[in-house]
């Protein structure tokens, strides 16, 4: 096991005032409603890291729209972000429902948050495809190996040979939702622990400025039905079997850059934004993020040796967006009005013309 | 050619027999165009197979000098390219009629069943041998396969007596600037009709195409393409979609029409199209796109509507403005793919669980599909809703005729949208509120930049500022409310059409229309249809009146029904409702909807996969007719 370094995130702006980010709002201005979760439940964790990581980001609440599907942690987004717009969907369809909503309007910040049983069964074809068309978003998955909602039975993220409370036993392989996205084109794909604000919280931080569809996993354990011995997503389990590929820093755009790194490679990204990702290796594990048949490789190894592989696997900046792609006006297709949508009337004359 | 003397003009069925994927299509379509050029009132059907090449299919044209343009069971002139079905086919002509056919095909008519079918039904057969035709029009064996439809183009061009101008400007049209093409393709009409001329100048042929002024006017389309024209002028940015016959070439229409006329100078789009996974994902789409604020459609059929149901409960508890476009076929399950049928309507309204309703248009003819297009936006805008519109196989897929659609001039109607400076002046924002007392609360669109304008969309229990909540009263006063807002679109949907049975009812802008249920003369029999049936139901009320039987009509254009269609009910002492499905859908809407007038509702049924004709309206009425008189005797 990697005992991550206790020093603070280096990320915090430089140059905005005291308590008050880049577009002069305070942290407070990111919070939510009181959660109704179980106390100790691992989502309210990552619901914690998502209000640090866009604060610090500086994206205004109302450039944001909070999406998710069903579930425990589909319930989240109302626990972050009052001030932003949030779509609780159906189960599974977060994916879908987003896509849409950002293909008509491309200047949202999506941060869209599923669970496991809501991306990986019910909501796994749209989840694929989202992929695929490579929708821009910042899309995680509290993964507890469970459906909490509907009182703990496994999911498809369950690990082989993982125990229930009951003492039921998980006879089938586990969907590893990092090697799926990696596979279908993913261009972000990362795993995190709902626990660890110093890698999740820049993960989050890149995830929000990614050009496609940043994908995080992040293992986030349900206190109520799968915290027990035998499970493979308890708190004690992933402490002890969480091993991070690097350490994280994301330094924003005009920023200087003071991450001061022990010796060891680094890596370092450009966002699109201007903002750097610098990533410096942990462990044995030699990884370049741009490679993704490494990636592959290090997450079926580390899954072999029991596990749990942590930190940023790809990362691709080139591809385009689906908006991109779809070769749209700048305006948002949802502000076109009439004259600007319909057809003149020598235009439609010249229509029918076939039909006569 | 002896010319008989009782000669009909521009009135005649034809069906032309072929086989699936031998490219019979532009010949018929080249046929149709050109009788339609002339002025002959024309429809043409396509009944195809769900197949992509070798099964049986037929394309029927049907002519009729007013208008009746519905399909007719039995063919009075029968062009048989099809050795599969010649024998069948010949069944299902009329007595008296042509039958015409490929005799390179096969003895299979000079069977003793043949001979007795042509014996007692006097047809006469007029064999011609095309393959001596089709090599004499060209050397290349792929284009042998295709111009042989040609031929029999060419012959029925001589025995009708078409407009050889109209005719080769069809053909041109037709293959549009592929000069070698056109060249060859006129050159084997020509063969045709000059066979025609020479070898069957002796055949007695009464059936005549009489060039008139009545198309003058008129376009001839499928509602498919109307449709998509709807969209395109409709002002709809957002298609999420799942491939499905009979709807698909809605959406292929669509983005040819878009590519072309919803670019800007830079080349950029003003429209986005995206081929889904599966019609969960293109309905949610629709739904995300719609929350954003664009005018955003699917288009589906059955098998598809069914997957969207879940969607379609969500869009109506969260008011979210969407539209499907339901092309029916026949179900259950796959059914038959590619017959026509109006089973849907029930699930439509009722789609997905809970106390859901969902309006639902219901176009019935070329203008409508159009109109339509942008009506269905509009009402999903205002009303925040999800709107179905229910068209059919039979509207979708094949040719009407229609009046010259006009420029849509009325202006969209966005619905109740909040702005960051309406926000500013007023007090307070509740989404789901009812301040204007209809039903219909404000919405505002995400990215709106105020303080006020965020909420939070769920298809959870929420309250009037969209909380969540679990209480029954808030509960209860949201699905109170829709039920109000349901109340509100009866005063906002399309209403019905009235017609007074009219002897010159040839196509609807003749029939007088009366307002609000009201008719002007005594009729005893009311019809009440919707959707494809209309031109069958008009045909019967015409054929009703020469046998003295006076009827009234009303064509349902949309759930919710109104209260005027009580009215009209209440009017007649029998009611027959048309549905193109098994178990009366429409009848059993109506009867649930005014269940004090149940006694006066009759179902008429037609639901075997064709589209309807008026025999099948005109038989059940004049059946139910003589038991009531016996009755009464
Ligand atoms: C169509 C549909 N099927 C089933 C359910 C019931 N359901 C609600 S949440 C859930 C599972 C949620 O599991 P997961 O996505 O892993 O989230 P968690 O609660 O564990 O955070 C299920 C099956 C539903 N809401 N909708
Ligand atoms: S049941 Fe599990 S997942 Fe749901 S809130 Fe409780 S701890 Fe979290």
């Amino acid at each position: 096991m990697t005992v991550t370094p206790k020093t603070p995130p280096a990320n915090a702006p430089v140059t905005a005032p005291a308590n008050k980010n880049k577009v002069n709002l305070e942290k407070k201005d990111y919070s939510g409603s009181a959660s109704t979760l179980c106390t100790g439940c691992g989502h309210d964790s990552i619901t914690a890291h998502i209000i640090t990581a866009t604060y610090q980001n500086g994206i205004h609440p109302y450039q944001i729209a909070k999406m998710s599907g069903i579930g425990c942690s589909s319930k989240t987004p109302a626990y972050f972000m009052s001030k932003s717009f949030g779509f609780n969907s159906m189960h599974g369809r977060m994916a879908p429902v987003t896509t849409g909503a950002k293909v008509v309007n491309g200047s949202l910040h999506m941060i869209g948050m599923s669970g496991d049983g809501d991306t990986a069964s019910i909501g796994v074809g749209g989840f694929t495809h989202l992929i695929r068309r490579n929708v821009q978003m910042c899309y995680i998955v509290a993964n507890n190996g469970v459906y909490g909602l509907t009182k703990g039975q496994f999911s498809a993220t369950a690990d082989k040979g993982a125990k229930q409370k009951s003492g039921a036993y998980n006879p089938f392989d586990t969907i590893d939702i990092c090697s799926l996205a990696l596979t279908l084109g993913c261009t972000f794909v990362a795993r995190s622990f709902s626990g660890d604000a110093k890698q999740l919280v820049p993960l989050l931080q890149a995830a929000q400025k990614h050009r496609g569809t940043a994908l995080i996993d992040v293992i986030s354990p349900c206190i109520t039905f799968n915290n027990h011995d035998g499970s493979t997503k308890s708190y004690t389990y992933v402490r002890e079997h969480d091993v991070s590929l690097q350490e994280l820093g994301l330094v924003q755009p005009m920023e200087e850059i003071k991450v001061d790194y022990r010796e060891g490679s680094t890596q370092r990204v450009q966002m699109p934004d201007g903002s750097e990702l610098i990533l410096k290796k942990l462990g044995a594990n030699e990884h370049s993020v741009s490679d993704k048949i490494n990636a592959l490789k290090l997450l079926q190894e580390s899954a072999n040796a029991g596990q749990i592989l942590t930190g940023l696997f790809y990362i691709n900046e080139s591809s385009p967006s689906l908006n991109e792609e779809l070769n749209l006006v700048s305006e948002g297709l949802f502000e076109l009005n009439e004259s600007q949508l319909k057809p003149s009337k020598t235009q439609f004359e010249e229509i029918l013309a076939d039909f006569l | 050619m002896n010319v008989n003397k009782s000669i009909n003009k521009n009135n005649f069925v034809i069906t032309i027999a072929t086989v699936n994927g031998s490219g019979s299509q532009s010949a018929n379509n080249i046929l149709l165009k050109t009788l339609f050029r002339m002025g002959v009132p024309v429809g043409g059907k396509n009944v195809f197979p769900s197949n992509i090449a070798g099964l049986p299919t037929w394309f029927w044209i049907r002519a009729e000098e007013n208008g009746y343009v519905a399909r007719r069971a039995k063919a009075d002139i029968f062009v048989g390219m099809n050795p599969q079905t010649l024998l069948e086919d010949l069944k299902t002509l009329r007595s008296g009629g042509f039958f015409i056919y490929n005799s390179d095909l096969g003895t299979q008519l000079q069977s003793d069943l043949a001979q007795t079918i042509v014996k007692e039904a006097s047809i006469q057969l007029i064999p011609i041998s095309f393959k001596p035709l089709v090599d004499q029009s060209t050397d290349s064996i792929k284009v042998k396969k295709l111009v042989i439809n040609m031929i029999y183009v060419g012959v029925l061009a001589k025995l009708l007596n078409l407009d050889l101008e109209v005719l080769n400007l069809s053909i041109a049209d037709q293959f549009e600037n592929k000069d070698s093409v056109i060249t060859v393709n006129k050159k084997a009409a020509e063969l045709g009709y000059h066979y025609a001329e020479t070898t069957l100048k002796d055949i007695p042929f009464p059936y005549q195409a009489i060039t008139t002024e009545k198309n003058k006017n008129k376009v001839l389309m499928e509602g498919n393409t109307a449709a998509a024209l709807g969209w395109l002028f409709g002002g709809c940015t957002f298609t999420a979609w799942y491939p499905i016959t009979p709807s698909s070439s809605i959406v292929e229409k669509y983005i040819q029409l878009a590519q072309k006329y919803r670019k800007t100078s830079e080349g950029k789009n003003k429209f986005a199209v995206i081929q889904a996974e599966d019609e969960l994902s293109s309905i949610c789409m629709v739904l995300g796109a719609g929350w954003a604020g664009a005018r955003s459609v699917t288009a589906t059929s059955g098998p598809g509507l069914s997957l969207m149901a879940e969607a379609a409960g969500f869009s109506y508890f969260t008011e979210i403005p969407s539209v499907i476009w339901d092309v029916q076929r026949v179900g259950p399950s796959t059914g038959m793919p590619t017959r026509t049928a109006q089973g849907d309507l029930l699930s439509a309204v009722h789609l997905s669980h809970g106390d859901t309703k969902n309006p639902c248009l219901l176009p019935g003819n070329i203008q409508e599909c159009f109109e339509f297009g942008q009506t269905a936006f509009d009402l999903a805008e205002r009303l925040q809703q999800l709107v179905i519109v229910l068209s059919d196989l039979d509207l979708g897929m094949n040719l009407w005729m229609e009046n010259k659609l006009t420029y849509p001039e009325k202006p969209f109607d966005r619905g109740k949208v909040l702005n960051a400076e309406d926000l500013e002046k007023i007090g307070q924002f509740e989404r789901y509120g009812d301040p204007d007392k209809d039903g219909i609360p404000y919405r505002t669109l995400p990215g709106t930049w105020h303080e006020k304008a965020s909420y939070f969309t769920r298809g959870s229990g929420h309250n009037a500022k969209a909380a969540y909540t679990e209480k029954s009263d808030e509960y209860q006063f949201i699905v109170d409310r829709l039920a109000k807002k349901w109340e509100t679109a009866k005063t906002m949907v399309p209403a019905p059409v009235y017609l007074q049975s009219d002897p010159n009812l040839a196509s609807k802008d003749q029939a007088s229309k009366t307002q609000g249920g009201k008719v002007q003369t005594k009729a005893q029999i009311g019809i009440i249809a919707y959707g494809s049936s209309d031109l069958a139901v008009k045909e019967a009320m015409h054929l009703l009146k020469e046998k003295n039987i006076e009827t009234h009509y009303c064509r349902i254009r949309a759930v919710p029904l109104t209260p005027d269609i009580l009215d009209f009910i209440q009017q007649h002492e029998v009611n027959f409702v048309v549905d193109q499905n098994r178990d009366g859908q429409m009848c059993e809407l109506l009867k649930s909807e005014f269940n004090q007038v149940f006694h006066l509702i009759e179902s008429i049924r037609h639901y075997d996969g064709t589209p309807i004709t008026a025999e099948s309206i005109l038989e059940p009425i004049v059946k139910f007719l003589v038991n009531m008189a016996e009755r009464r005797n």
